[in-house]
């Protein structure tokens, strides 16, 4: 049902009926090994090129969603998904593998609250039962996509993010008294560009849309950051967050500075040399799907708005000297009371 | 003014950790000279142990220096160093040789033709035009000036 400008809110209201994430070799030794079902010790993920591999690890993240909850591919009417390498080849050629009617969405980073969205208002309005979403990214393949080879020796500045090798998939179904998390509400973004042209510094491009995004949600419900236990960006790094925090202080949106967290501050550890942060559509769908899903349904939290922010941009686009348009979908998750474990 | 574009500009600046500029050439400095000093020592050892001069020892030294750094790049060391580094690492020959083992590593995966072939010289290329572009203006400047008589 729309809601306000941009937004819509689900009823009867999805539930999240199982979810799974893979990650590689750089994530296990961050500090959120434990959101991880599958961590693969080769960057290769035992294939033969990166942008397989990159597929592999979609392919285990939805596997492992299916095996959650006991479902085969043919259980899911739908697949929304999608990643960031040139025409999305590692999502497709893993829809190929999965055999689950597809469609493939492209919102950079933000495709994992993209696809979450879009998959509850295709289960809320009848249009399906099950949808199967989710995302994936991969360091060396969107190294080679975006900046140079993985080898080369080029100093990044401390703005720099490192992109996440993580995928996160999840079954979202009709009710039906059905147990665990429900997405209740969506905030779509626009897209939004402030001018920041420097791809070595995507938090601060992408951090006015997570900011818009918000701040339209909040309107949209008219609620608070107090009606929520967490306001999770993905992923804006450090220098990104601190950036949201002063445009929210600008456009006078109270916002207490411990409950904005932020997925690419979270995957890795302090020493881990990731400059700003993390980035990479698997991140924010790991850290969604791994670790807030666990926090929902084991009552540390009860209802999170995760706004996932994604750089518009292409290798091409920048060189052309284009600024970074950016965009940011919110996505309300809440654990149903009573329905706790 | 809150949606000027320049404002967000010079607030994200303001935000962003500025790169440690005089570290950064600090190190520069060490690692690019301690290359060269490895590349000296190399030239030394061929011109006291084999039948090498001082002219014709480069040759062997820049191979060696090459090799080490496809070495360092296949065993993914390289851009490690390079991100403490910087110019100190991709200034000397080493760094020449990195850019193009890291390309033909890259895209070993699209054949040995069209991938490690044709994109070997995709970040080189690009020093070997520039090189040569520069090498011919100040051929020209020097002709001009003996022509003159003033050199």
């Amino acid at each position: 049902m729309k809601t306000g400008k941009q937004s819509f809110s689900y009823s009867p209201a999805p539930v999240i009926e199982a979810s799974g994430t893979a990650g590689g070799p750089f994530e296990a030794a961050g500090s959120m090994r434990e959101a991880f079902d599958i961590l693969f010790d080769d960057l290769y993920m035992g294939m033969d090129s990166f942008e397989k591999a990159q597929q592999k690890l979609f392919e285990t993240a939805a596997s492992e969603a299916l095996r959650h909850g006991d479902f085969s591919g043919s259980d899911m009417d739908l697949l929304f998904a999608g990643d960031l390498t040139n025409q999305m080849t590692s999502t497709t050629f893993a829809g190929r593998t999965l055999g689950i009617p597809y469609v493939g969405l492209f919102g950079a980073c933000s495709t994992s609250m993209e696809s979450l969205a879009l998959a509850a208002l295709t289960v809320a309005s009848g249009g399906a039962d099950r949808v199967l979403c989710g995302t994936s990214s991969h360091n060396a393949a969107m190294e080679r996509q975006f900046r140079y080879p993985t080898e080369y020796g080029a100093q990044k500045p401390p703005t720099a993010q490192w992109t996440a090798s993580a995928a996160g998939a999840a079954v979202i179904a009709a009710p039906n008294g059905k147990q665990g998390p429900v997405v209740t509400k969506a905030t779509i973004g626009r897209v939004i560009d402030r001018g920041i042209a420097d791809p070595f510094n995507m938090g601060a491009a992408m951090a006015p849309a997570a900011v818009d995004t918000i701040d339209q949600h909040f309107q949209d419900f008219h609620t608070t950051a107090d009606d929520y236990d967490l306001i999770l960006t993905g992923d804006l790094g450090r220098v990104g967050r601190m950036l949201a925090l002063d445009l929210f202080a600008e456009k006078k949106i109270d916002m207490p500075e411990e409950k904005l967290q932020d997925a690419g501050l979270m995957i890795y550890s302090q020493n881990q040399p990731v400059n700003a942060g993390a980035s990479g559509c698997g991140c924010s769908a790991a850290v969604t799907y791994g670790h807030i899903i666990k926090g929902l349904e084991s009552g540390n939290l009860s209802k999170v708005l995760i706004a996932a922010t994604g750089a518009l941009l292409s290798p091409v686009s920048y060189q052309q000297g284009e600024t970074i348009p950016c965009i940011a979908h919110a996505v309300v998750i809440e654990q149903p009371k009573g329905g706790g474990a | 003014m809150a949606n000027n574009k320049s404002y967000y500009q010079q607030l994200a600046d303001s935000r962003a950790p500025k790169r440690p500029f005089w570290k950064n050439c600090l190190h520069a400095f060490w690692v690019g000279g301690l290359i060269c000093t490895i590349g000296q020592a190399i030239q030394l050892f061929f011109i006291t142990f084999f039948d090498f001069n001082e002219q014709t020892a480069g040759d062997p030294t820049l191979a060696v220096l090459i090799i080490t750094s496809v070495l360092l790049t296949s065993l993914g060391v390289y851009d490690k160093l390079a991100q403490f580094a910087g110019a100190g690492s991709a200034v000397p020959v080493t760094g020449f040789a990195n850019s193009m083992a890291s390309a033909a590593i890259e895209h070993r995966t699209e054949g040995f033709v069209l991938g490690v072939g044709g994109n070997m010289f995709k970040l080189a290329g690009s020093v070997i035009v520039f090189g040569t572009v520069a090498a011919f203006i100040v051929a020209i400047i020097r002709m001009l000036l003996v022509e003159g008589g003033i050199l």
